[in-house]
């Protein structure tokens, strides 16, 4: 288990604009994720302004921030989901192992086999739970063979940590398991494209405590592998996963950093306002 | 997690991974731009569908409301007339004389030329000879000059339906009808206008002298009998259902009947119709009444459904707010949450009323495709409405009444379309969105 | 006359009633009315309720059955002259003494003799009894009218709760109403359960059911009574049945396919745009696709298909050739494509709602794995959407099997049991619209057979709707 990265550049000032402090990485994390400038409008409506932020490869980093702060925008620009959404659009780098996912070039299918995510109502396909661990593999044509197919979709729910909950069940209905358990059956079906980054929208709060630190578990667990993105309400659970912060409020990114610090020594007023409970 | 197999879910972005989902790339895109393609050829056929459906309607029967009319000097013969019979006078024969005289020709022993003019000029002349003779006998004698129609075959001619370069068996007028005819146009007493006929006439057995005034007429009184019925009943049952009645075994029977009865094929509703107001409660058969019933029973259920859904439209809080001060159930019904559902009970009612204008199977169980030649004498007289109508003329022979059923049908569509234009402004105009 | 008459006297009673009511409330309670229980209109309307509605339903119900009535005094008594006589010239016979009683043309039958003498006699009682209906109802409306009011008026008085009164009559009224949709299912049901119990007496229901040779003209014969066979409605079935294929062969998949072109892929102005236009395709009325299947594209497959059979004359398959150029106009192909063009935007517009109900959720997690538009939609959306989709479809089929205009006026009316959709075929609708329009005779099995036809028409559509409806509530509920 890699350590948390820490955050080596607390020299920098103490700043009150909205130009986020650039995030010096620990150097045992290399940078998965590199955003630069990055603005997006529904419509007229901008919902994100001028973002910069770099996303180790190989933990956890958590967005957090009070509702309609742009977050969960931000995360949907990171495979593109903002595409299918007609009137959004999206300007500035988003760079995954230095490559621009915006580019024309870059085929959304190809860049969302990449990065998976994770939607915060357990959205399972109205299929049977095997089905619905073999549906990326299918389409994107991962396994040659029936038990190839059988050994992803097996070796995926292990993972998820859900494979002795649901082996003797396969061929039931998804739709038919506990809400926690439907979370993780997304996971796995994420899990089972074989992505890099996992982003996570919100993943517990359609969940009771229980089942939340099952999930948190997990991700404390995925973390090895995967670069994990995940958007939170709760500050208790980005304490908890992640390993780095970033704080967004009205659309901006207003600070980033490691975990720790941004909750021990946090730079920015609002911040700490935040982080204190005295708004969102 | 050591029993993965390598290829499928080997190292991020192996090679093996890579080529495996690439193979697979062009022949997924090929595949999205086939189905959206699909989607947008089944969208085109549609399109072509409506288009080609308007368009031939349209194509077939805008001609109806051209039309040529005739002026020319009549002799009234007083040899031919019998003063104290005006009723028994062959006025056929002194229109063709007149016509015959006009056109330079002369009649032969068998009355063969005779017999050819009367194929070109409409019966309505020898009608306007008697009304003007009754009224003012003193024109015996005289020379009136009088204007009408063509019979529909020449009126086909001039609006070049009929074409000279069919052979001469294959249509209804020969040779030397047609030049008769060009003869006229070329003197300058053929005028073509607009067919104010097709709209002051019922049907006649004549095609030139058919007119939609009967079906229009029947149409609106058969409508006005539905809406009487329809409109208020299904309101109120709407109310019930939806504010009054409790949720139970009983109200829920009465809502999947609803729904079920909206798809009833119209045609039982015909048979209900017949068994039930004719045969049993000896409503006149044919008229706008039992017509009326029979879709105020049809319109019943979506009346019912449309009003229904506007009023779970209006928010609780409304309710809420009126019973707070101390308004009765029924007070806040009829006060508050009726008036603001009213826009939307009556885009409804308009829809349902229009379903109901164009309804034709059920109305030919309870005979209203008789043959009627005027305008409904009254609530329980005999008469005929517009898709009837249509329906009648389709199955005429004659060429002239396919003209006329295709102008029908466009008469028909107008009024449809503009019922539609309202219920759609009333629901732009009155929507509110809570 | 005398009904408007009596109902227009009995309207200004109820207004004098209302007028009487509101000023003995108001004087109860002592001018001031505040006092009262109820607003004082309520107290009139109570009194004017009480004094109108029950004469009034009277009178009603005397205008519908007092016929009836007449005709059964009239027929209690067959004199033995008229007992003679074949039933449907007695039915004649009363006819026209009603007819002449009440100054209407009779038949043009001639009595003479006893029958004459007899006539005179039932024209008389007819005036006598036609009478004594319209005066009794009359009178006793009167009597109903003074007594409501005068039970309600003396009960008027400032504690009286006047408007819980009136609302539980308004409450009536709504119930009433309500109970008239359960009521013409009621009155579907038995008249045409009525009829087909007098038709299946002299046919059997399994001849008819299964008999292959429909061919009701025969029972006209006099010398020839309804022999089986003559009845047999599977050629219709089965005609129905191949018009209603071929309709969905064309709406199922241009409907479908418009449905998930229009909610998965169409931007929002070619919604606004198509959506509309699709109405209008929607709200034409079928008498005018009748018009348009019977004088466009019949004529145009006919020319189609002959062009083809002279193209293949001399080929090497002589029979095909031969019969493609006597193709006719009127065809189960000509028939089954309009009613298809007919259920486009039917279809189209239930697979939409249907399709716009599976949750954006499952989209997002479907493309959030990769999947192309086309991949989400087959293999997420519409297997999610496939129950509702299954009960659109079945809609569709029951509103294929009821369409009456379309086959009536393309489709023919030789009844055979083929499978060939250039052949002419016949369908139940079509043969209830022939048996039924033109001269009737009553209580014969040719009459009759319509509503046999129609009482299967009507439990197979009224099968196809239940099953649909529940299929789309449980769907609706899964994803509410």
């Amino acid at each position: 288990m890699p350590p948390a990265s820490p955050d080596d550049s607390v020299s920098a000032p103490k700043i009150k604009t909205a130009a986020p402090r650039s995030y010096a990485p620990a150097a045992s994390s290399e940078i998965k994720i590199h955003a630069k400038d990055v603005n997006v409008f529904y419509g007229d409506k901008q919902a994100l302004f001028d973002v910069n932020i770099d996303i180790p490869a190989k933990s956890v980093t958590a967005f957090i921030g009070p509702s309609g702060c742009g977050k969960s925008t931000f995360l949907r620009c990171i495979n593109r989901m903002n595409d299918t959404i007609p009137t959004a659009k999206v300007s500035g780098v988003i760079e995954i192992d230095g490559q621009d996912v915006n580019l024309k070039s870059v085929d959304p299918v190809v860049l969302r086999s990449r990065v998976g995510m994770v939607f915060q109502k357990p959205n399972p396909f109205p299929k049977t739970i095997f089905e619905n661990v073999a549906y990326g593999p299918r389409i994107h044509g991962l396994a040659t063979g029936k038990a190839e197919l059988e050994a992803i979709v097996e070796s995926s729910l292990k993972k998820a940590g859900l494979w002795n909950e649901v082996a003797d069940r396969l061929h039931q209905p998804g739709t038919g398991l506990s809400g926690g358990q439907q979370q993780r059956l997304v996971i796995a079906r994420a899990i089972a494209v074989g992505p890099e980054v996992i982003l996570m929208d919100e993943p517990c709060s359609a969940l009771d405590p229980i089942a939340t630190a099952r999930i948190e578990e997990l991700i404390d667990e995925l973390r090895s592998q995967f670069c994990i993105v995940i958007v939170t309400h709760s500050m208790a659970q980005a304490a908890r996963v992640s390993q780095k912060t970033a704080f967004f409020h009205l659309g901006k990114l207003v600070e980033s950093g490691s975990t720790e610090d941004m909750f021990t020594n946090p730079r920015d007023t609002r911040t700490q306002d935040y982080i204190t409970g005295r708004f969102g | 997690m050591t029993d993965v197999t390598p290829s499928a879910l080997g190292p991020v972005g192996s090679a093996a991974r890579l080529s495996a989902m690439e193979a697979r790339l062009k022949k997924r895109h090929r595949s999205e731009v086939w189905f959206k393609a699909q989607g947008l050829m089944a969208i085109t056929v549609a399109m072509v569908f409506l288009v080609v459906l308007v368009g031939r309607i349209v194509g077939q029967g805008y001609t109806t409301f051209q039309t040529h009319t005739l002026s020319m000097p009549v002799y009234l013969n007083p040899e031919r007339i019998d003063a104290s019979d005006l009723e028994g006078v062959n006025y056929d024969y002194i229109v063709a004389e007149a016509t015959m005289k006009k056109l330079g020709v002369q009649d032969d022993d068998l009355g063969t030329t005779s017999g050819k003019v009367m194929d070109l000029i409409s019966r309505d002349f020898g009608f306007q000879l008697l009304n003007q003779l009754k009224a003012d006998k003193s024109l015996i004698g005289k020379t009136v000059t009088v204007t009408g129609p063509f019979k529909a075959d020449a009126d086909l001619y001039f609006k070049g339906q009929i074409k000279r370069s069919t052979a001469q068996e294959d249509r209804k007028l020969d040779d030397q009808q047609l030049d008769w005819l060009d003869q006229m146009k070329k003197d300058g007493s053929v005028k073509s206008g607009f067919n104010f006929a097709f709209f002051t006439n019922s049907d006649s057995t004549e095609p030139e002298q058919a007119g939609v005034l009967g079906a229009v007429v029947g149409s609106a009184m058969m409508l006005l009998i539905t809406a009487l019925i329809a409109v208020p009943v299904g309101v109120m049952a709407a109310v019930y259902l939806e504010e009054f009645a409790a949720k139970n075994r009983w109200t829920d029977v009465i809502e999947v009947n609803i729904n079920n009865l909206a798809a009833v094929p119209s045609i039982v509703y015909g048979l209900l119709g017949l068994a039930l107001f004719i045969n049993w409660l000896h409503v006149p058969r044919s008229s706008p009444l039992v017509g009326g019933l029979v879709l105020a029973l049809m319109a019943l259920p979506t009346v019912i459904i449309a009003t229904r859904s506007a009023l779970k439209a209006v928010p609780p809080s409304i309710r809420e707010a009126a019973l707070g001060v101390g308004a009765s159930k029924t007070q806040t019904v009829f006060h508050h949450v009726l008036p603001l559902a009213m826009p939307g009970v009556m885009t409804g009612a308009i829809l349902s009323l229009a379903h109901a204008l164009g309804e034709t199977a059920p109305l030919l169980m309870i005979g209203m495709v008789s043959f009627v030649p005027g305008v409904p004498e009254g609530f329980t007289g005999a008469a005929t409405v517009l898709p009837v109508q249509v329906f009648i003329w389709e199955n005429a022979s004659e060429r002239a009444f396919h003209e006329r059923t295709a102008g029908a049908i466009i008469v028909l569509l107008v009024f449809m379309i503009v019922m539609n234009a309202a219920a759609v402004i009333l629901r732009r105009r009155f929507e509110r969105r809570w | 006359m005398l009904i408007w008459l009596s109902l227009l006297f009995l309207a200004l009673f109820s207004s004098v009633a209302f007028m009487l009511g509101r000023g003995r409330a108001v004087k109860t309670a002592g001018g001031v009315a505040r006092v009262l229980h109820s607003l004082p209109g309520y107290y009139g309307t109570y009194a004017a309720l009480w004094a109108g509605v029950p004469a009034a339903l009277l009178l009603l119900l005397g205008a519908m059955f007092g016929g009836r009535v007449e005709d059964a005094m009239l027929q209690a008594q067959r004199p033995a002259v008229v007992r003679a006589l074949a039933v449907d010239r007695q039915a004649v016979f009363f006819s026209d003494a009603q007819a002449i009683a009440s100054g209407i043309a009779p038949s043009e039958i001639a009595y003479e003799g006893e029958l004459k003498a007899a006539l005179d006699i039932k024209v008389a009682e007819a005036q006598r009894v036609d009478a004594l209906i319209r005066y009794s109802v009359l009178a006793l409306a009167g009597v109903l009218a003074l007594a409501g009011f005068l039970l309600a008026f003396p009960r008027l008085s400032a504690d009286f709760r006047a408007r819980n009164r009136v609302e539980g009559w308004v409450g009536g009224l709504l119930l009433t109403c309500s109970i008239a949709a359960v009521l013409t299912t009621v009155g579907i049901l038995m008249s045409l359960v009525w009829e087909s119990w007098r038709f299946f007496q002299t046919v059997s229901p399994i001849s008819f059911l299964l008999g292959t040779e429909w061919n009701p003209q025969i029972a006209m014969r006099a010398d020839q009574v309804a022999a089986t066979g003559a009845f047999g409605a599977v050629p219709l079935f089965a005609g129905t049945f191949l018009i209603m294929l071929i309709a969905m062969a064309v709406a199922a998949p241009v409907g479908l396919y418009s449905a998930i072109y229009l909610s998965e892929y169409a931007s929002r102005p070619v919604r606004a745009t198509i959506k509309p236009l699709l109405e209008i395709l929607a709200g034409v009325p079928t008498v005018v696709y009748g018009f348009f299947a019977a004088l466009t594209v019949g004529p145009l497959f006919r020319a189609f298909f002959n062009g083809i059979g002279a193209a293949m004359a001399g080929g090497p398959f002589p029979g095909v050739a031969d019969y493609l150029m006597q193709v006719q106009n009127q065809m189960a192909l000509v028939a089954g494509v309009v009613m298809g063009i007919m259920l486009i935007p039917f279809v189209s517009s239930l697979s939409d709602d249907i399709i716009n109900a599976v949750p954006q959720t499952l989209r997002d997690g479907s493309y959030a794995m990769g999947a192309t538009k086309s991949e989400t939609v087959k293999r997420v959306v519409l297997p999610a959407a496939l129950p509702g989709i299954m009960a659109a479809m079945l809609l569709a089929v029951s509103r294929a099997v009821g369409e009456t205009m379309i086959v009536t006026m393309a489709a023919g009316l030789q009844a055979k049991l083929t499978a060939n959709p250039l052949d002419t075929v016949t369908t139940v609708t079509v043969q209830i619209v022939t048996l039924l329009t033109g001269d009737q005779e009553f209580d014969s099995a040719k009459t009759l057979s319509a509503f046999g036809l129609g009482l299967t028409l009507f439990v197979v559509t009224l099968g196809l709707n239940i099953i649909a409806l529940r299929i789309v509530q449980k769907y609706r509920e899964q994803y509410d």
